[in-house]
């Protein structure tokens, strides 16, 4: 099932590292604008924490970086060989 | 058609034509006995109909209303979609096995009554587990007996419980009920067994990605969406589902984030988009529900198109593990492209599907000042982007380049990934085409500054995290790996404990053993002592002891009788 293929050989866009940095300066800007425009927007909230500036920004960030950093540690107590139930 | 006909016969019907047909004749079949089945239940009147007099109860096999069409109909469009994803595939087990398991899902969810509904609910168990054994493998063998078992208690509890009931109210009628009665608890616990409570969840995780390609999207789209409706129609309002649904939502993505094959990924993905639903059903107003049920809806869509895309993967590279893939946009950038569809309806991006149905459920919990579960559902949301949003496509498709080369997926897979990406649009842009389907009028808006701008705060700084997390190197790796879940209690711990016990009783044994060794042995010795060759009870006497033994004996009995 594998095989070469001419047309997907070359050296695609995302190939070039700086083409990636690119997109992380992209990402970088826009997470920027969202917080900025956190600050000019009038928003309504259900919480009062929903009300502090940046809520949905720092609680989707710290929450994932906590999500990773627990998982890689629970990975100590629960990774097996992959035919460890073979 | 007949009047009252449950769709499920048609589905029936055609499992049992397919072996007799080869080619186009079974591809017409394949997709035609789906929309036969819309057709005809579009054309059923909303009302009971289909009733039985059975055994003084009145089982019900067709039941329409708001609930049960939107769950049967949604039934019937996936049904379609996964003919087409399956065409190609030249397998009639596979083909028979998912008519039947459509076909029993729809039964199940037209159901009335509980009995009607056990029948169907054990049908779709028994039906589905062949397309894990399709696979015909050892390991899948294993992993569907397992499956089976447990589909088969989830049932048992089903008709335990509907038995009880029957016994207490006289009636089999399957309607809301409250938890309280040992009848009441049994169906509860059958409901979340199939729709993968918490430390009942395991066999999703462990029987799923055995399947094969199109058998896992089968199983995905079905059983536990069957199970919602299940708990939306019985245990709606149920403020106990509140936090199993919030545990639901947050426990299986930390085993999302360092799973390796990336279809048990999505199986844990799978998890936690059910405990968006269950907690919809336990908030229990009018928002939560509409917001539950669409969320199934879309659920069956775009988890569907992510299992379609892995398996497509699976499919041409022979492998779902993220270790080995890598770079695959470059060998299929069809796939890809539908697979960052379903990856941003899952993540709930506006406008795509999940945006509009998972909004509802955190409005609704919100509205009734859940503060804590509400930001469980926020931090579960969170981590769906970061595991199936990211993780999903970015280790299948870009990543680092795994040098793996192939052929993009089968055209007629192609055509059912296009289908479902479209509809998945379809919904984020237009929700009103999913609204008005609903069970109750609705009155969120799904598009407004707040939600808009917070969802895209939220998302894009779990892109953050990711990216800097990743080019931090603390992002762990995809490693060729097994995690322990709670499948160890049952794979590793009871077998081994068996193991020990019985090496344990064998010891037991050997020392009783030992002890009745000796026992007998000192039986043995009496009897030889009494019987053997010089015993007392062995000698030869003369017969004239004998006689005296007689005439002493009468002498006693002449002494006694004067006496």
């Amino acid at each position: 099932m594998l095989m070469r293929d001419k047309h997907s050989d070359g050296k695609r866009w995302l190939d070039r590292p700086e083409n990636v940095n690119r997109i992380i300066y992209v990402l970088f800007g826009a997470c920027a604008v969202f917080v900025l425009l956190d600050l000019v927007l009038p928003r309504h909230s259900t919480f009062f924490f929903e009300a502090w500036p940046g809520f949905y920004a720092w609680f989707g960030f710290f929450g994932c970086v906590v999500l990773v950093v627990a998982a890689k540690l629970m990975r100590r107590a629960l990774m097996r060989p992959e035919d460890y139930y073979d | 058609m007949i009047e009252g006909m449950t769709p499920a016969a048609i589905f029936f019907a055609g499992a049992v034509l397919i072996p007799f047909l080869r080619d186009w004749p079974r591809k017409i079949v394949l997709l035609g006995i789906p929309m036969l089945g819309l057709a005809h239940l579009l054309a059923l009147n909303p009302m009971d109909a289909g009733a039985i007099e059975f055994l003084d109860y009145r089982l019900v096999t067709v039941r329409i209303d708001a609930l049960s069409l939107i769950f049967a109909g949604i039934f019937h469009i996936a049904a379609f979609i996964l003919a087409l994803y399956s065409l190609h595939v030249r397998d009639t087990m596979q083909h028979v096995a998912m008519l039947v398991t459509a076909g029993a899902a729809i039964g199940a969810a037209l159901a009335g009554d509980l009995i009607t509904l056990f029948v169907f609910w054990e049908l779709t168990a028994i039906a589905s587990v062949f397309l894990i054994w399709a696979r015909r493998t050892e390991r899948s063998y294993a992993a569907g007996m397992r499956y089976l078992l447990i589909q088969m208690a989830s049932g048992l509890l089903l008709l335990f419980g509907a038995i009880l009931l029957a016994r207490e109210t006289g009636s089999v009628e399957f309607t809301q009920m409250q938890l309280g009665s040992v009848a009441t608890w049994a169906i509860f616990l059958g409901f979340g067994i199939k729709c993968a409570f918490p430390l009942l969840h395991n066999w999703l995780q462990d029987a799923y990605p055995e399947a094969t390609v199109t058998g896992t999207v089968v199983l995905g789209s079905f059983t536990t969406k069957l199970a919602i409706y299940a708990l939306a129609r019985g245990f709606a309002g149920e403020s106990l589902l509140i936090p199993i649904g919030a545990l639901m939502t947050a426990f299986p993505i930390f085993y999302a984030v360092i799973e390796n094959d990336l279809r048990r990924v999505l199986a844990y993905s799978l998890n936690n988009q059910l405990g968006f639903m269950v907690v919809g059903v336990g908030l229990g107003t009018d928002m939560a529900i509409n917001g539950a049920v669409a969320h199934a809806v879309n659920n069956i869509l775009f988890k569907g198109l992510l299992f379609m895309s892995m398996g497509a993967v699976l499919l041409r590279t022979g492998t779902a593990k993220g270790s080995e893939l890598g770079g695959l946009y470059k060998s299929m950038p069809w796939t890809t492209g539908f697979c960052l569809v379903g990856a941003a309806s899952i993540s709930a991006f506006p406008l795509f599907a999940g945006f509009v149905s998972k909004g509802m459920i955190l409005a609704a919990a919100a509205e009734q000042g859940h503060w804590f579960v509400w930001l469980v559902l926020l931090f579960a949301s969170a981590g769906v982007f970061h595991h199936s949003g990211i993780k999903i496509p970015y280790f299948a498709f870009f990543a680092h380049d795994s040098g793996i080369r192939c052929r993009e997926a089968p055209v007629n897979m192609l055509a059912a990934m296009g289908l479902v990406a479209g509809l998945c649009i379809l919904i984020g842009v237009y929700p009103d085409a999913l609204y008005r389907m609903l069970p109750h009028a609705v009155s969120y808006v799904p598009y407004t500054v707040d939600h808009v701008v917070t969802q895209i705060q939220l998302l894009l700084f779990s892109a953050l995290a990711f990216t800097l997390l990743m080019r931090t190197g603390v992002y762990p790796p995809e490693l060729r790996s097994t995690n322990l879940d709670l499948d160890w209690l049952y794979r590793r711990f009871v077998p081994r404990g068996a193991a020990l016990v019985e090496r344990w009783s064998d010891a037991l044994f050997a020392i009783v053993g030992h002890a009745g060794d000796m026992m007998m042995r000192r039986v043995l010795h009496l009897v030889f002592h009494l019987h053997g060759p010089q015993g007392v009870l062995a000698r030869t006497s003369p017969i004239g002891v004998a006689l005296l033994w007689v005439a002493v004996l009468l002498v006693a009995a002449l002494f006694l009788y004067y006496l």
